[in-house]
């Protein structure tokens, strides 16, 4: 018999499939402490061991950055994949074929998809592999010290000086104008928001993408970046809230009326989150594209889910594949009997 | 005519311009030369176009079964306007043209016979449809060859069948335009007909139970029935047909006879990078897979290329070689990737390199190449080229592969022992091949993190200079350990001559019908080894240790092969006896040039001591 005390501590409480949420976890984090990146990890954790998912059911694939380095610090006893820069999409996608009976996630930065990886990026909606694909958005190239990426804000100013003078990328929409089925956006440090809208994202059958403002406090974290955070656990949990309810049925979507948080950093710049409206539907896609190109001119980091569609199809189910896992398929099914091979050479003779 | 009969021995040169449907006319008229036993080879070449450009298509009939390349040509047929003027002027003497007859070949040269013949007319006659015309023309080509070099009816009848299955209109169509062809010989030339035109076949039984197929649809084929089950490719010229060969096999043999499901997956993808990206990902996950393409794709590829030869992922990349660089003479044969695929990608890197020599092998190395892949857990390329791969070549009929597949050393929930001392990276057997667990694996104790950067053997991330040597000298010593299971070389000859030539791939049948001119024209005895996979079996060394001289013949100009060679160590104190005979014009090698070059090596060395 469980004692209340632990009960009440997750870390230590199994869950519906027998495994604690510290069996969930990881090696331990090398990212710099405090890197948005850390939080994201917990987050994903937490979201597992709500889901029951068995981590040996889990393929956990990435890029090349800080973010991607991730997928070693939760769910240790899944196989990961660490690809290279940009280009873990098509790992995920052959992945995902071979074996349709895995829970995919994906973990990618900024820089890692919106540049040399926006290719796959956009290939891997359009083709509606089922994954969560989140990309841990700091605005800047972690790894390599602070370039500007892609999705740096127009004006941002980098830690040495320079000002960004492009318009940065916004994967939301991009994400929606190519049809994914499940885009939200949200803040590292937002567990409430996070958690359920991985679980929804996890359960969804085709693509899901989850663009997380995930600040470098390194090379991010001063003022004139726009993307910069502090730790902002304390006051901010009553903004942007979602519920979620397993896949194949509707979404119980559950948000605050939009209001507006300002979030002071300890060097005093501001970020400026805001949460979409209560009675915002986010099965209306005409809204999603509406209310993100308003937010867009805004200057406000607008977050939440902003589309769901539950009742999409895969890409396994486009190309009409087995429902048995290609690579659980017995040889007798692998390779075809000689009277097909006679056939064949029969009719180049 | 005057010149002197040839039987079985000559070659039909059909110049036409592509898109116009010729394609059909020559299969037809290969065939049923085909059909009659008589051995025969088609080579096409063709122009980066789709239409309007010229094509020409050179079918070799050689009752002996050289089918290699020859390049002169006894029968040309000229349909096409633009290039009727040079297709006439490379001719050798006594040749026969057979052309539109608003060509004016007698004025070009009077030392071959023109056969001026009013194909509009014919065919105006013949097909009532005039939209059919510009097609069924060809076939009138075809009439007018059979009649004249005495192709059976019958055996016009089986080839029509096969190019165009039942339909029974086509049939009638072509039918109707290749009797008329016959019938303007017969009304025209009434001198050349039974049997007195210089060039003729005659039925032999050299084909029968043979088979004609392109190395493309080999390798598919291999593909098919080595359990293949996912291919991801971007279309490019000339590996194209791969996949669309191994999408027709597949949808008619790997479909679930209950469900209709498929029982594989073909991912047309953005680009070569995520081609070979997704093969990595679904090997990692346990699926046999391939991709193919030529050149440029497999420059795109460089990168995953060296993360899978040291993350240890398998992988298939057929690799169909054509003249590069970029889109280079996208239509033209080379074999200018042999370098470049067997250390493709950064850092230290070797990839097992496989080099079909004929399309029976096309099937087999391919189905050998999933083995190899996924016993050494490493990206194979199989090095196929256009000319091999796009042409059609006699064969005999591919063996079904009964053996059990080779899935290399996977360990599962049952292998409780072997997991509790898993090292991923680790050379638990002494060969130095790790074992490796699938994503899905029940036990934690089997899972690990797949990472191109740098990992000991418990694959464990580590900066560590002596991990990464450790991880580095195992990879060498697994390369030694495929040297034993690598497809080893094939020596024609005694192995005793003084005179060794080293060739691979494409270069092979002209090599064999080298050979033979050299022994019979030339009295000259020399063994011939062909070189089937990189890295090199011991015996490659043993041929050229026992051998005074060994050319190598390579389709590309830099000797890459011999390159290749020379890196090997164990091969320096030979480097003397090395001679390149290099090819690299984008057409076929042929005997002639092999052999001559031979002559003249030996020539000249004579001269230079008198
Ligand atoms: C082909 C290639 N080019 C460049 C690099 C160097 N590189 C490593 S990480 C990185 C940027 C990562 O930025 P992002 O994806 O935003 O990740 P972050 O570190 O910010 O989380 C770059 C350019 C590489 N690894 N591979
Ligand atoms: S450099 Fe930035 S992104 Fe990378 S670990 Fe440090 S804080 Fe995180
Ligand atoms: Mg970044």
């Amino acid at each position: 018999m469980s004692t209340p005390e632990v009960r009440a501590n997750p870390m230590l409480t199994p869950n519906k499939v027998g495994i604690t949420k510290k069996e969930y976890g990881g090696s331990a984090s090398t990212l710099c402490t405090g890197c948005g990146h850390d939080s994201v990890t917990l987050h994903i954790i937490s979201a597992f061991y709500d889901l029951n998912i068995p981590p040996h059911k889990v393929a956990k694939l990435s890029g090349i950055g800080c973010s991607s380095k991730t997928p070693a610090y939760f769910l240790s006893s899944a196989h990961g994949f660490n690809a290279v820069h940009g280009r873990m999409p098509s790992v995920a996608t052959g992945a995902a074929m071979a074996n349709r009976s895995m829970v995919n996630i994906a973990i990618s930065g900024d820089g890692d998809t919106a540049s040399i990886g926006m290719g796959q990026f956009v290939h891997i909606i359009r083709r509606n592999i089922p994954l969560l694909y989140i990309i841990e958005n700091n605005g800047v190239y972690g790894l390599t010290k602070g370039q500007f990426s892609a999705t740096s804000d127009k004006g941002a100013i980098q830690k040495k000086g320079d000002t960004n003078t492009l318009q940065g990328i916004d994967l939301c929409l991009l994400a929606l104008e190519l049809g994914c089925n499940y885009v939200g956006r949200s803040f590292s440090g937002d567990a409430k928001q996070m958690v359920p809208m991985i679980k929804g994202g996890l359960s969804h059958r085709g693509t899901a993408v989850m663009d997380v403002i995930s600040p470098c406090i390194t090379f991010n974290n001063h003022e004139g970046s726009t993307k910069s955070y502090k730790f902002v656990k304390d006051n901010d949990q009553a903004i942007h809230e979602i519920g979620f309810v397993p896949s194949y049925t509707p979404i119980d979507v559950d948000y605050d009326h939009g209001t507006t948080k300002v979030v002071e950093l300890p060097d005093g710049a501001h970020l400026t989150l805001k949460k979409i409206d209560r009675d915002y539907d986010p099965t209306d896609k005409n809204a999603a594209f509406d209310l993100l190109h308003k937010a867009q001119s805004s200057g406000a980091l607008l977050t939440g889910l902003f589309y769901v569609n539950p009742d999409t199809v895969s890409y396994q189910e486009v190309l009409k594949i087995a429902e048995t896992p290609l690579v659980e398929l017995s040889i007798e099914k692998l390779r075809p009997p000689k009277s097909a091979l006679d056939e064949v050479m029969e009719s180049l003779k | 005519m005057t010149s002197p009969q040839k039987v079985n021995d000559f070659s039909i040169h059909v110049a036409t311009v592509n898109g116009s449907g010729s394609q059909s006319s020559n299969n037809v008229l290969m065939r049923a030369i085909f059909r009659m036993g008589i051995p025969v080879n088609g080579k096409n070449l063709f122009p980066s176009n789709i239409q309007g450009l010229p094509t020409w298509f050179t079918i070799r009939v050689n009752k002996d079964g050289w089918t290699a390349r020859k390049v002169d040509t006894e029968i040309l047929v000229c349909m096409n306007d633009l290039t009727y003027v040079d297709d006439v002027k490379q001719l050798k003497a006594g040749s026969v043209v057979i052309h539109h007859d608003h060509m004016n070949v007698a004025a070009l040269r009077k030392d071959v016979t023109s056969l001026a013949v009013p194909f509009s007319k014919i065919i105006a006659e013949a097909c009532a449809d005039p939209r059919l015309r510009k097609l069924a023309v060809n076939m009138v080509y075809v009439g007018v060859v059979a009649e004249l070099v005495g192709i059976t009816e019958e055996a016009i009848e089986l080839a029509m069948a096969q190019q165009f299955k039942s339909k029974q209109k086509v049939l009638d169509l072509n039918r109707a335009a290749i009797t008329a062809g016959r019938n303007h010989v017969k009304a025209t030339w009434p001198e050349l007909l039974d049997g007195k035109f210089s060039y003729q076949v005659q039925a032999m039984q050299k084909t029968q139970g043979k088979i004609l197929i392109e190395g493309n649809a080999a390798c598919a084929l291999g593909s098919v029935f080595a359990g293949c089950s996912f291919v991801s490719w971007y279309p490019i010229t000339p590996s194209t047909s791969v996949i669309d060969f191994f999408n027709e096999y597949s949808e008619k043999y790997k479909i679930d006879p209950e469900t209709k499901l498929k029982n594989f997956a073909v991912v047309q993808a953005e680009d070569e990078m995520a081609a070979i990206g997704m093969v990595l990902g679904a090997s990692w996950m346990g699926a046999r897979s391939m991709t193919a393409t030529s050149g440029p794709g497999i420059s795109l590829m460089a990168e995953f290329t060296g993360f899978g030869y040291f993350a240890e992922v398998p992988a298939v990349i057929f690799d169909i070689q054509r003249i590069g660089p970029s889109t280079g003479l996208p239509t033209r044969t080379s074999q200018g990737d042999v370098l470049f695929a067997a250390h493709l990608s950064h850092g230290d890197t070797k990839n097992i390199c496989l080099y079909p020599g004929n399309v029976e092998e096309c099937y087999t190395l391919a189905a050998q190449a999933f083995d190899l892949a996924e016993r050494f857990q490493t990206p194979v390329f199989v090095l196929s080229d256009l000319d091999l791969g796009m042409n059609f070549h006699m064969s005999d009929p591919f063996p079904y592969l009964d053996q059990p597949l080779d899935r290399g050393k996977v360990l599962t929930e049952k292998d409780q022992d072997q997991l509790a001392k898993f090292a991923r990276y680790g050379d638990t057997d002494g060969d130095a091949v790790p074992y490796r667990t699938l994503p899905g694996l029940k036990d934690p104790r089997g899972v690990f993190f797949t990472r191109g950067s740098g990992h000991n053997a418990k694959a464990a991330y580590t900066e560590s200079g002596a991990e990464y040597v450790t991880a580095m000298d195992r990879l060498n010593k697994k390369w030694e350990t495929a040297k034993k299971y690598v497809p080893a070389p094939i020596v024609l000859g005694s192995g005793k001559n003084k005179i060794g030539v080293i060739a691979y791939g494409s270069s092979h049948d002209a090599m064999l019908e080298s050979v033979h001119q050299l022994k019979t024209e030339n009295g000259m005895d020399i063994d011939y080894l062909r070189i089937r996979a990189f890295p090199f079996a011991a015996s490659v060394k043993d041929f050229i240790a026992s051998h005074e001289k060994v050319f190598v013949v390579d389709q590309n100009r830099d000797a890459q092969m011999l390159s290749l060679l020379r890196i090997e160590k164990d091969l320096a104190a030979h480097a003397m006896k090395f001679e390149s005979i290099l090819h690299y014009d984008g057409y076929s090698l042929d005997a002639r040039f092999v052999s001559d070059a031979i002559l003249s090596s030996f020539n000249q060395k004579e001269r230079k001591v008198s």
